[in-house]
């Protein structure tokens, strides 16, 4: 209990700490699960939407690149269609083609060339010396052989620069011919070059064997199983856009958006770095993780200020109630010893009455002539006087114990403590003196008057005048009384210089039958009395003392009498 | 003649006995009654009782009760308080009611027999009072 008085104590401690706990519990728990929620349902959607717009770039490029193909391959088509293979087979006449389309469509045609059957190129116009080149062995030439009209993938070839090249198979007189085109690889390569997408999106495209038919803008690490994987997924239909999150060799994750081109052949590949694609998210995120970090961080403080001063409050009230606990706890002490003190004052005094009553008939008759004569009458005489003499210690015992169950006059009206002071240092003078004690007054003039008990007040302050007198008079000192107005109450501080109240007796220093004094001076009483009376009066009464320095009972009696506390010595008092 | 008639009223045997002897010795006539009610008895029977020395607690009627009672049929009969727990209050209720002083248990022996003593005499003045009243009625009628 008087571990829980203190602020520091370990039990306001866990208190303190669970409201913590609490607080923030139903504050932050949440916050945190709105905000996660939020962000969960933002970056499923912003998911979908960055996903839906690539596969919308990349199918509408696929369509740019497929009508490019598709047109290159009509343009010779028309030559083919239009023109005989006899016109063709000469160079100036194919010449003449070749210019025509160059001043058509720019530098996309790099060169044209007409082959027979036999793979032999019959005639040709570009800028390499290919004449009569032998194609018979090439592979693009038995593919072209084999179908009407063939794209085939870039390569090298004789002129050892990447190309590709579209061509388209005629007949003419029974016999199979080929007209063929370069595609130059720059202007391909532009188209796909193009496609750029945030910071770090490109475009490329790879053959069936995974070999790339652009170059790359940036350098690709991924491995080729990725595209390989993509070819497997893709069964070469036209809106069958891929969507997959790869990581690569650099363990970077990269968005990979593929769909098929040149029928199944080609695989358009756009690749975005995951942070690039999902920037904003990551954006929102950060935010997200601010905003939740600064506002756990505000609950925190409030939940540790707000608790503090919660526990604060609790910790005075508690120790308000302990502090009138303990005011209960004595004023019950004293009810139950003030009954016990009226009853053994009653029981006691009666025997002792008699007792005195016989010594005194003892002294009567040794009044008698003939015990006059007895050798021993001194002793008699002297054992009578003692026995008197411890009988007037018990009647005052009772009477004391009698006054501390009782009031002694019940009567209240207007007290000037001053004068009652100065009537009560006036009585003690001579005693002080004897003991080489001065009794200083320092009192405030024009004192309100307190509605009191004149003879209660007198016990009070006499007692206490005593206690000092007491303590002082083996070797003198000096007492002070004071007297001042403070608020609604009057406060009257009697002070010596004695060798005041030791640290462990101060908190007994009201208990009944308590006493510092040697058996037979004090009965333990005054005090407790002085308790009981200025409690009465709703006052208070309280002491300080360092020892061999200054001891100070103070008394406060409030102008207006408060709720009257009833004490034992009250309830005591009215059963007789 | 003794210096007063008493009679002592105490609930304690012991007491009563020792104080007679004690009483006795100093020439006071004394009679004595263990409750109120036989002291009102012995009071009703014995006129010469001039003081009576009343405890104040005692069981069955108390002093306070006894002393009323006491006033009430013998208004001349003083009354001296005897207790063994002597508060203000008492003693103001018993001298209101008449009594003529109280004393508290145990009690110094000359105290009492002063206090006696005085009883004594203020119920004798309060007499010669009355019979010189009398005589003074009986001659202005016979004038």
């Amino acid at each position: 209990m008087a571990e829980k008085n203190t602020i520091g104590s370990s039990y306001y401690g866990s208190l303190k700490r669970n409201m913590v706990l609490v607080v923030i519990m139903v504050s932050i728990t949440p916050m945190i699960l709105v905000s996660g929620l939020i962000l969960y349902l933002y970056q499923n959607t912003y998911r979908d939407k960055t996903y839906a717009h690539l596969a919308e770039l990349v199918t509408k490029h696929k369509q740019n690149i497929d009508f490019f193909l598709k047109e290159r391959l009509d343009d010779i088509r028309f030559l083919t269609r239009t023109f005989t293979f006899e016109e063709l087979g000469e160079d100036s006449f194919l010449q003449d083609r070749l210019f025509t389309f160059q001043e058509e469509f720019g530098p996309v045609f790099v060169d044209l060339g007409v082959i027979n059957e036999r793979g032999i190129q019959v005639a040709y116009s570009g800028p390499f010396k290919l004449g009569r080149a032998l194609y018979s062995e090439a592979d693009w030439f038995k593919k072209a052989m084999s179908r009407e009209y063939y794209i085939s993938d870039v390569f090298l070839g004789l002129r050892g620069q990447p190309h590709f090249i579209v061509a388209v198979k005629e007949n003419w007189k029974g016999q199979s011919w080929i007209l063929r085109a370069t595609i130059d690889f720059v202007a391909f390569n532009t188209l796909v070059e193009n496609i750029r997408i945030g910071k770090t999106g490109f475009a490329f495209i790879v053959n069936k064997d995974g070999e790339f038919q652009t170059k790359p803008l940036f350098d690709v690490a991924a491995s080729k199983n990725i595209y390989l994987d993509l070819l497997r997924l893709d069964k070469g239909g036209d809106t069958d856009v891929h969507i997959v999150e790869r990581y690569d060799t650099m363990g970077r994750k990269n968005i990979l958006v593929a769909d098929s081109l040149k029928g199944g052949d080609w695989l358009l590949v756009c690749q975005q770095n995951y942070s690039d694609a999902f920037a904003d998210l990551e954006r929102a995120l950060r935010w997200t993780i601010l905003i939740n970090v600064l506002g756990g961080l505000a609950i925190l403080t409030m939940a540790f200020i707000l608790s503090g001063r919660i526990v604060k409050r609790i910790a005075k009230t508690d120790q308000e109630k302990n502090k009138m606990d303990e005011q209960i706890v004595e004023t019950g002490k004293l009810a139950s010893i003030g009954e016990l003190a009226a009853g053994i004052a009653h029981e006691i005094n009666n025997p002792v009455a008699i007792m005195v009553e016989e010594a005194g008939w003892i002294g009567d008759l040794l009044e008698e002539e003939d015990l006059k004569e007895s050798s021993n009458l001194d002793e008699f005489k002297r054992a009578l006087n003692q026995i008197r003499t411890q009988g007037k210690r018990c009647k005052d015992i009772t009477y004391k114990l009698l006054s501390f169950a009782r009031k002694t006059d019940p009567r209240e009206q207007d007290v000037q403590l001053n004068e009652l002071l100065e009537e009560l240092i006036a009585l003690s003078a001579q005693r002080a003196k004897y003991g080489n004690i001065t009794i200083k007054t320092d009192f405030q003039e024009n004192l309100p008057a307190v509605m009191v008990s004149q003879s209660e007040m007198q016990q009070v302050f006499l007692n206490l005048i005593n206690n000092s007198i007491d303590a002082m008079e083996k070797r003198g000192g000096e007492i002070v009384v004071r007297s001042r107005l403070q608020g609604n109450e009057v406060v009257v501080e009697v002070t010596d210089n004695g060798p005041g109240i030791a640290r462990a007796n101060l908190g007994r220093i009201f208990d009944p039958f308590f006493t510092t004094k040697p058996v037979g001076k004090g009965t333990g009483l005054g005090l407790s009395i002085c308790f009981g009376i200025v409690k009465k009066y709703g006052g208070e009464i309280e002491v300080r003392s360092v020892p061999e320095v200054e001891t100070t009972f103070s008394v406060k009696i409030p102008l207006t009498k408060g709720k009257p506390e009833r004490t034992g010595a009250q309830r005591a008092g009215s059963e007789h | 003649m003794a210096i007063a008639n008493v009679l002592l009223v105490d609930d304690e045997v012991p007491f009563v006995e020792t104080m007679t002897k004690r009483l006795n010795k100093r020439d006071l006539q004394v009679s004595t009654a263990f409750s109120g009610l036989e002291a009102l008895e012995k009071l009703d029977k014995e006129s010469r009782v001039e003081v009576v020395i009343l405890d104040v607690k005692m069981p069955g009627m108390d002093g306070i009760e006894t002393l009323r009672e006491i006033k009430r049929k013998h208004p001349l009969v003083e009354v001296v308080m005897l207790t063994g727990h002597a508060t203000v209050e008492t003693a103001i209720e018993g001298m209101r009611l008449g009594a003529y002083d109280y004393l508290m248990k145990p009690c110094d022996m000359d105290v009492l027999i002063s206090k006696v003593g005085g009883a004594a005499s203020r119920r004798r003045e309060q007499e010669t009072k009355i019979v010189e009243a009398r005589i003074k009625e009986i001659t202005m009628r016979r004038a």
